[in-house]
């Protein structure tokens, strides 16, 4: 138990230094480039019409002050920083005057749902059907599965899901391919349910698709490495069930590597999420984003991109959380 | 070299598949200087006309040719890849030899910020990038946004040939002779992590172009430098496919998927030659 109390301050404590360095990488970003993005807004309002220069001069100081960009630089670092503890992004531009942090509470439940669950499947999907490929090496349908993974594996995700994209909605509109669910519906019930599920299924395929192959062919490695083993030729010379041997003997040791190998990849995987969401219009965090971006919308973008990397860094967490339960002998050493 | 290279066609399906992929796309990205007319003019030929003998990828909306701009446009965008590439290798050789060497408390502190870094969401940062920069953004800006960035997944690779190097005589002997760390890192463990190095090189290469793409497509980097993404911008932004233009999107996803199956391959089946074990189940002995 106290090996297992000190494996979680440890891991507890990255969890504390990836929201540190990313939420320092996002500051540097909008304090040293040369742009000034309250010029930028003023530049975006005064483009459509004539406004006095002191309205401007007024116009400018409050900018600044929401922002968090007056005083000293180590001011404005403890002010952000404040910010960031309190999730206080102040209210945003573009859906003025509704706090930055309603709208990425609205967005949040959107990619996480879509994330966890097609994460989940593509996860248990790819190791399952690579493990017994691992296993039965010489099977046709495996090995034509194994060719398949492999080339849509290294294919970014925008890519399959606009291909999706124009397979359904020109080439056989038989999906919904843009929004969670049905605008005008009851927001509540079945129906409701069976909508957000018929909406979600394009920009889950495509992550599925993508991410799958990746847990499809590590898998696949780890398992035919660990079939030479010893103890696995010793099993089966000793008749134990050939089931009984890849599932309890062989593909839980190999589990162990791709959940670290999911830790490691939840970073590129909500990348993933983020652009699949744009190209459906699902209304989630990424086409927030996207919208916040071409609306000049400073405070909102700031806002998801630290809501993201305190998310993406939550999640590992979990996982390093329940790992032990599932190999104790990660909090031994 | 060229007997390695045999070997590899002969005895490895996914490096001859790779190989063959690569080699057209670059003869593509070589064409471009032999394009009749600069590729990004507008109205240099008639719009919106299906491949044809005459044009043999149509011409879009804006009165280009499509073959002309794709050869442009794959040649940024695999020079692109390219040069972050090359630029994150300084970083990631630079930090897993170190640690790799070094070891203990250096080893740790360099591989906990190296994780850190594996983890974080790059995506809305380098949009976050973008909003900053908008109309400063610069294709050699963005290159190296993202190659301070992409390194890290490598890193941890580089060290992990590093520190099985360390404990090895020849490291031994030659701190005993006297060589300097500079000298032990870059003269004797450099050449046996170049095979790695240059797998390596290929997948991040996938990485940026993948990322590029992404960004373009979006319209969040500089939208008149083509390159693949820029292509499906500007054909998203003259809706291509509900037009009935749809040349103008599919030659493009498609080459840019060649360049993407034929660089995995390729690292794959590095890899596998890496890898002596799994090299000699491939050639029928056993392992």
């Amino acid at each position: 138990m106290r090996t297992y109390a000190l494996y979680l301050v440890r891991r507890f404590a990255q969890f504390i230094l990836v929201v540190f360095i990313g939420i320092n990488i996002a500051y540097l970003i909008t304090h040293l480039t040369p742009v000034d993005p309250v010029e930028q807004a003023i530049s975006s309002v005064t483009m459509f019409g004539q406004s006095s220069p002191e309205m401007v001069e007024v116009m400018r100081k409050t900018l600044r002050e929401l922002y968090g960009l007056e005083g000293s630089a180590w001011e404005q670092y403890v002010s952000f920083w404040r910010r960031m503890a309190t999730g206080d992004f102040g209210p945003s531009l573009s859906a003025f005057p509704t706090p930055v942090s309603t709208l990425i509470w609205q967005a949040l439940p959107w990619t996480l749902g879509l994330l966890v669950s097609s994460t989940l499947i593509a996860w248990i999907v790819g190791n399952f059907l690579g493990g017994l490929a691992g296993y039965y090496r010489k099977n046709s349908l495996l090995k034509a599965l194994g060719i398949l993974a492999m080339s849509l594996q290294p294919i970014p995700y925008y890519i399959v899901a606009f291909i999706l994209l124009v397979v359904f909605g020109f080439l056989w509109p038989v999906l919904p391919i843009s929004g969670g669910a049905e605008m005008n519906i009851d927001r509540q019930g079945f129906a409701f349910a069976a909508s957000i599920v018929k909406h979600s299924i394009l920009p889950a395929l495509s992550l599925v698709l993508v991410g799958l192959g990746a847990w499809f062919i590590g898998m696949r490695s780890l398992v035919s490495n660990i079939v030479t083993e010893d103890y696995v030729t010793y099993a089966e010379l000793g008749g134990v069930d050939r089931r009984r041997i890849l599932f309890s003997y062989v593909m839980r040791n190999a589990l162990s590597p791709q959940l670290t190998g999911l830790a490691l990849s939840l970073g590129a995987i909500f990348n993933g999420a983020i652009i699949t969401e744009f190209v459906f219009g699902y209304p989630g965090m990424g086409t927030l984003l996207v919208r916040a971006v071409n609306a000049g919308d400073y405070s909102l973008v700031l806002g998801i991109t630290s809501v993201s990397i305190i998310a993406v860094a939550s999640a590992i967490l979990v996982i390093d959380i329940i790992y032990p339960l599932l190999d104790p002998r990660v909090a031994r050493s | 070299m060229m007997k390695t290279v045999r070997d590899l066609f002969r005895y490895n399906l996914e490096f001859a598949l790779g190989a063959i992929l690569i080699l057209i796309v670059f003869g593509f990205a070589a064409a471009s200087f032999f394009s009749p007319y600069p590729p990004m003019d507008s109205y240099v030929v008639a719009p919106d006309v299906p491949p044809s003998w005459a044009y043999p990828f149509g011409t879009n909306s804006r009165g280009q040719d499509v073959f002309w701009q794709l050869t442009l446009a794959i040649r940024n965008s695999l020079l692109f890849g390219l040069s972050v590439a090359l630029m994150s290798r300084i970083l990631s050789l630079l930090i897993g030899l170190v640690a790799g060497y070094a070891g203990g408390i250096t080893d740790r502190i360099l591989m906990t910020i190296n994780d850190t870094f594996v983890v974080i969401p790059l995506f809305p940062i380098l949009v976050l990038f973008f909003f900053m920069m908008r109309d400063n953004m610069s294709w050699p800006m963005l290159a190296v946004a993202m190659a301070s960035l992409g390194w890290p997944y490598d890193a941890r690779l580089i060290r992990s040939v590093a520190l099985s190097l360390r404990t090895r005589e020849f490291t031994a002997m030659s701190v005993f002779s006297g060589m300097s760390t500079r000298q032990i890192l870059v003269e004797e463990h450099l050449p046996y992590v170049l095979p790695i190095v240059f797998s390596t090189t290929l997948n991040n290469m996938n990485w940026s172009i993948g990322l590029e793409v992404t960004l373009s497509v979006i319209g969040f980097t500089n939208i008149e430098t083509p390159t693949i993404g820029t292509m499906i911008y500007w054909a998203n932004q003259h809706t291509a496919m509900v037009a009935g233009v749809w040349w103008w999107i599919l030659f493009p996803v498609v080459l840019v998927i060649m360049t993407f199956l034929g660089l995995y391959l390729l690292s794959v089946s590095m890899n596998e030659y890496i890898d002596p074990r799994s090299r000699l189940t491939r050639m029928g002995g056993q392992a």
